[in-house]
């Protein structure tokens, strides 16, 4: 490929095997590891197969039992918890990392000290989430130290239990779902804004729009393939929320099951190994994933209109 | 050249990754990775015959358990442990036997579910990696006391009747299957007792001797009545939530399940409506067995009058939290380090039990005579039984030798001075397991988890039942009903 020269007339080699073979672990590992368990996972939402102390029952085939009795759960709340605390993580993450980004990007501001900030807004990502929850859950236990503080600073008189409050608990996850994620996408937008040309800007500013302007009408309409991405990836991240509730709340999603998030009650499912429900609670999951994406990506890339006014919606937000 | 040099590149390629992706399928267990590079070296030991004659003993001794309160007493009690690890995870005994800990802790079902996996691959696994023991709570023992892999520790081990003659006869009997086979054995006895602190019994009833205190306990209604003087010093009667709930739920009418119905016994629903008024009303603390402000009401800053706990609370809970300074920070357990010395223990308003420790021997062990011995020595030896309590207020399952200590001058510093053993081994013959079944650790911990929300304020009763109902058919699919008591 490096060398450049034409091939040998005649003598045709096809170095196509060659690039089958390097992409094919992928689809090796992809085959093995995603897409049996995938298929395999769908098969057993149709069984009834737990077990039952050292008992194991099935499987048998039910047909869609599983199904009808999971949507006479409270799904639907598990679905809106999830989506609930993903909102409240996800609208400050992107205002806070946009906001970052355009600072970090402008030339004129030419921030000192950028390189530690970026790291240190990155710091909370690399941390593990389930030592984070634990942290959180240290930190906001009712004689942690943020208790302790408040209290001894007069601005509370009682401890506050946060985990035991649903607002408490719930504004905990998303703070830090927030946390953990608004450093990793100030660095993609940023991506994003140093990839717009810079002479834009210039002949914005030779016909004298102001930094505001600029920025709403030059910055977030060349940016917003990249703002569809990062919701996507954001989206499908949030509907797979698990580990920072699961350990805040002790696996319990207390208070009143508020913080149950889908894949909390999937995980609950596992208590018996019931591969039944568990397989159908996953297959409701993939779809609801699937079609979110797509409407969220119709929405913002085909029909310009309507991506205007989702865009504006989310900035008023 | 370069060609052959290319293929030969990407045949190591995807031999690294081939290998690789095989590593990675290979895992079963999570534990394994760390045995298999000891095994290798105990493999080769195992073929020389031991010094002790049993050559057929494995040279690993696998014990699951879940949190470390065995492994101290095996460590310091058992005669024949050589050395310890520094990292606590193995015990060498004089033999050349390698005891391996396995702790997997309590919690969510944790210590079950990688159990039952590992039973379940018991027959598969290398005889160095097979469960050899495992320890079982009173909640759910029988379930592995009627499977088959539990053994018989008569039959298939080697204790005799005249062994474990001095067992009390519950302890036996929770372990016996329903051929009336023993499967388990176990070195402690359970009653459950108040502990309370002697400080705030003299400053709220004026006395603190425990059977002063215990006529001022002796029922609910004067326990809630010393609740509410308690309340009135500024002291809170118990810590938390879940602080009384054995007493309730072991004095109900009937187990848990009954074929696939679930039934509440309304002494669970009493319990509900002493916590609701004890929150509402400020005579606990909100907190939660086991956290963090549960423990530290224990200590030198707590202001909670009392502690239902059962024998083994004291010298596994209640000895370390009571310190100002910690025995791993230099502490010693001596009056004088925080609150030691200021407990006594009374029986409370209800005869209860919470807990105990059973040890079984696993399917397909290669170290019978070994778990022979540790049994023997540790649950049937009067002179260690008696040791064990001496040195560390645990009640043991010798009546003989509980008798002796309960008959002495045995006194408690950490008590104050009381020799609690009198007053256990009045109160160990009157332990009723009768009412346990398997499913006990699910439905204890999921009707305490959905009455929570209903003390902390954050749901109704109606609604805290209906969360309970969701839990029971979560965690057990096969049970239909649900069945609420009607008052």
């Amino acid at each position: 490929m490096s060398t450049g020269r034409p091939p040998k007339k005649g003598k045709h080699i096809s170095y196509a095997k060659w690039g089958y073979i390097f992409i094919a672990p992928f689809f090796v590992v992809f085959l093995i590891f995603q897409l049996v368990p995938l298929g395999s996972t769908i098969y057993y939402s149709f069984f009834q197969y737990f077990r039952s102390g050292l008992r194991i029952i099935g499987p048998s085939f039910v047909g869609m039992k599983n199904y009808i009795s999971l949507f006479q759960t409270d799904l639907p709340k598990y679905f809106g918890n999830t989506m609930l605390m993903w909102v409240a993580g996800f609208v400050p993450q992107i205002l806070v990392a946009l906001l970052l980004a355009c600072w970090f990007t402008n030339e004129r501001l030419n921030l000192k000290g950028q390189r530690f900030f970026k790291t240190v807004i990155y710091m909370p990502n690399l941390i593990m989430a389930s030592a984070f929850a634990m942290l959180f859950f240290t930190l906001f236990s009712d004689n942690g130290p943020v208790n302790a503080s408040l209290v001894s600073m007069g601005i509370l008189k009682q401890p506050f239990q946060f985990l035991s409050n649903v607002s408490g608990a719930r504004g905990l996850v998303a703070f830090m779902n927030f946390l953990m994620w608004f450093g990793n996408t100030t660095i993609v937008l940023m991506a994003a804004i140093m990839g717009v040309d810079p002479g834009l800007y210039e002949a914005a500013e030779i016909d004298g729009a102001s930094s505001m302007q600029m920025f709403w009408k030059i910055t977030i309409p060349l940016i917003q393939p990249i703002m569809v991405y990062v919701l996507i990836t954001s989206l499908i991240g949030g509907l797979q929320m698990f580990d920072v509730p699961q350990i805040l709340t002790n696996g319990q999603g207390e208070p009143d099951r508020c913080t149950t998030t889908m894949i909390m009650y999937l995980n609950n499912h596992m208590y018996s190994k019931n591969y039944g429900m568990a397989g159908a609670v996953s297959t409701v999951l993939f779809v609801m994933c699937a079609v979110l994406c797509l409407l969220v990506y119709a929405s913002l890339t085909n029909d310009n209109d309507s991506a205007r006014k989702v865009r504006k919606g989310s900035a008023k937000s | 050249m370069k060609g052959t040099m290319k293929k030969w590149t990407a045949a190591a390629l995807a031999a690294a990754m081939a290998v690789s992706m095989v590593g990675c399928g290979g895992g079963n267990s999570g534990n394994s990775q760390a045995s298999t590079a000891s095994n290798a070296k105990s493999d080769a030991a195992s073929t020389q015959s031991t010094a002790a004659g049993t050559s057929k003993e494995g040279k690993t001794l696998n014990i699951w358990c879940w949190n470390d309160e065995f492994q101290g007493q095996f460590n310091k009690f058992y005669p024949n442990v050589k050395e310890v690890a520094k990292d606590k995870s193995t015990t060498t005994l004089k033999d050349g036997t390698v005891v391996k800990w396995t702790i997997n802790p309590n919690d969510n079902n944790n210590y079950q579910n990688k159990l039952d996996a590992a039973l379940q691959a018991q027959d598969s696994a290398k005889q160095d990696d097979k469960i050899d023991m495992f320890l079982v709570e009173a909640d759910y023992a029988l379930k592995y006391v009627d499977s088959d892999y539990t053994l018989d520790i008569k039959k298939d081990i080697g204790l005799t009747d005249d062994d474990l003659s001095n067992q009390y006869k519950y302890t036996k009997d929770i372990v016996t299957d329903k051929k009336g086979v023993q499967k388990g054995t176990s070195w402690q006895a359970t009653p459950g007792l108040f502990a309370y602190r002697r400080s705030i019994a003299k400053s709220v009833l004026g006395t603190d001797d425990p059977e002063k205190v215990q006529a001022q306990l002796a029922d609910w209604d004067k326990f809630n009545s010393v609740a509410a003087k308690a309340h009135d010093k500024g002291y809170k009667m118990l810590s938390g939530y879940d602080d009384s709930y054995r007493v309730f739920s072991n004095n109900v009418s009937a187990p848990w399940v009954n074929g696939t119905t679930v039934t509440v016994d309304p002494n669970l629903m009493n319990w509900v409506k002493q916590t609701k008024e004890y929150t509402d009303k400020g005579y606990n603390n909100k907190t939660a067995l086991w956290d963090d402000k549960w423990q530290s009401d224990q200590g030198p800053a707590g202001k909670v009058f009392g502690f239902f706990y059962s024998t083994w609370g004291i010298n596994f809970t209640l000895v370390g939290n009571s310190l100002k300074t910690p025995v791993k920070e230099g502490g010693k357990e001596e009056v004088g380090n925080g609150i030691y010395g200021d407990y006594a223990v009374c029986k409370g308003p209800q005869n209860y039990y919470w807990g105990g420790t059973w040890m079984c021997a696993a399917k397909g062990t290669d170290n019978a005579g070994t778990i022979k011995d540790i049994m023997k020595s540790l649950t049937c030896n009067k002179d260690i039984m008696k040791s064990i309590t001496e040195k560390t207020q645990d009640y043991t399952n010798h009546q003989a030798a509980m008798q002796e200590i309960a008959n002495s001058d045995f006194k408690s510093k950490f008590l104050g001075g009381q020799n609690h053993i009198k007053l256990f081994s009045e109160v160990a013959p009157k332990i009723d397991m009768s009412k346990t079944g398997i499913y006990d650790q699910g439905m204890n911990e999921g009707f305490q988890n959905a009455f929570k929300d209903y003390f902390t304020g954050n749901a109704d009763v109606a609604k805290a039942k209906a969360n309970f109902e969701k839990t029971v058919k979560e965690k057990y699919p096969e049970l239909t009903d649900v069945k609420w008591p009607t008052t």
